[in-house]
């Protein structure tokens, strides 16, 4: 499962800045059918979180849940504001059990 | 009896009399040529992306976040990343990069594609990377609408953005080109409709809630929100037969190949903006 997170490397101190993450996933819905009937089945990211590592420790700063309404390749973004330094870790995982992750180091300056 | 039509007499004025046959021919031959010479329907034409709805073109040009993109990484890492060699040519077995340097080299090579080549005839840039996996590369070919084709044709597209295609009509392509040129003007399928029903004489109007488009493949391979997936120029060539319900020739079969050549040059002025997104 390849992504594209698509965030700042510097940004100032305590400023609001964008984040996005692009997963790259079938999202298969388990309503479509082959040409030969068969139910395709379902193949759906369920959750996608990203936690901020900094001096500071550890935490979630964002949380998803998907489902069987979301297309392909789901972009999600949100805003977060930084105090210091950190990496953003991204995890996510599907129904099958698989699961990825990606990370974004973030320097304030 | 032209002449004598304008009371010119035989003797000194049948050098003027010669001459203005001479002009008249003259203007024939050349608009003989005219006719040769092909002529495109759209003389400024128009990029597909110019008919689609503010979203999808702000997804289009968002360079980070254009989902084709993600094909596009994949490509990039097995640009610089050598093959398995294989047991049957393990002398082989180069990555791109060995032989090309750095992916930014291949700007404008997708400008000269669908080309002929000496021994394999007409190729596009997905039949020329094919080549390229065979001859130098000793691998098994990467089959239509593989993550890896996909990807690797729109990497390698997209380092000529902006470039107009430049395909040969002339000489060995002459015969394809023109192959190309009666299949989009032939009507075809249950529905009785040739490409240029659509593409050419309905362009910018409603097809129900779709704005038809002039048919441009400057875009491609696109990521197209109906297939919720990124997909080759032949893929929406059988979606348009489809269409009009026609027989679906397979992706990368002579007819869509001729077709291509037709297309590219009928693009030809307009820049390509591969990755594309559409509907």
């Amino acid at each position: 499962m390849a992504a594209r997170v698509i965030a700042p490397s510097t940004v100032k101190k305590g400023e609001a800045f964008e984040v996005r993450i692009l997963v790259g996933h079938v999202m298969e819905n388990g309503f479509r059918r082959t040409e030969d009937g068969f139910r395709i089945p379902a193949k759906l990211v369920r959750t996608v979180f990203c936690r901020l590592v900094d001096a500071s420790g550890e935490r979630e700063v964002f949380r998803a849940e998907l489902s069987s309404g979301i297309a392909a390749n789901p972009l999600l973004q949100f805003r977060l504001r930084m105090q210091q330094s950190g990496e953003l870790k991204f995890n996510w995982s599907d129904s099958d059990g698989e699961s990825d992750q990606a990370q974004h180091r973030i320097d304030v300056v | 009896m032209w002449c004598r039509a304008l009371n010119l007499r035989f003797g000194d004025d049948l050098r003027l009399c010669a001459l203005t046959w001479l002009v008249v021919a003259a203007a024939m031959a050349v608009s003989l040529v005219q006719a040769q010479t092909p002529k495109r329907f759209f003389e400024s034409p128009k990029s597909g992306i110019s008919f689609a709805s503010e979203e999808i073109r702000k997804l289009q040009d968002d360079e980070l976040g254009n989902p084709a993109l993600l094909l596009v990484d994949q490509a990039r890492a097995l640009w610089s990343q050598a093959p398995l060699a294989s047991t049957s040519s393990p002398a082989k077995g180069k990555a791109c990069a060995e032989c090309h340097g750095k992916v930014e080299s291949m700007k404008g090579v997708a400008t000269r594609y669908p080309q002929v080549l000496e021994k394999h005839g007409l190729t596009n840039l997905e039949g020329r990377i094919n080549l390229c996996r065979a001859e130098q590369q000793g691998q098994a070919a990467w089959a239509y609408e593989t993550p890896q084709l996909l990807g690797m044709t729109a990497l390698i597209a997209s380092q000529s953005k902006g470039q107009s295609n430049q395909s040969s009509i002339e000489g060995s392509a002459k015969a394809s080109f023109e192959a190309g040129h009666n299949l989009y003007y032939e009507r075809m399928g249950q529905m009785n409709l040739s490409c240029a029903h659509c593409h050419e004489k309905s362009a910018g109007r409603r097809l129900l809630a779709e704005v038809i488009s002039q048919g441009h493949p400057n875009a491609y391979p696109i990521y197209r929100l109906e297939w919720q997936a990124t997909g080759s120029l032949h893929r929406r060539f059988r979606s348009c037969l489809n269409g009009v319900k026609a027989e679906l020739w397979p992706q990368g079969s002579p007819q869509f190949l001729n077709l291509e050549l037709f297309l590219a040059w009928r693009s030809q002025g307009l820049g390509i903006e591969t990755p594309g997104v559409r509907r």
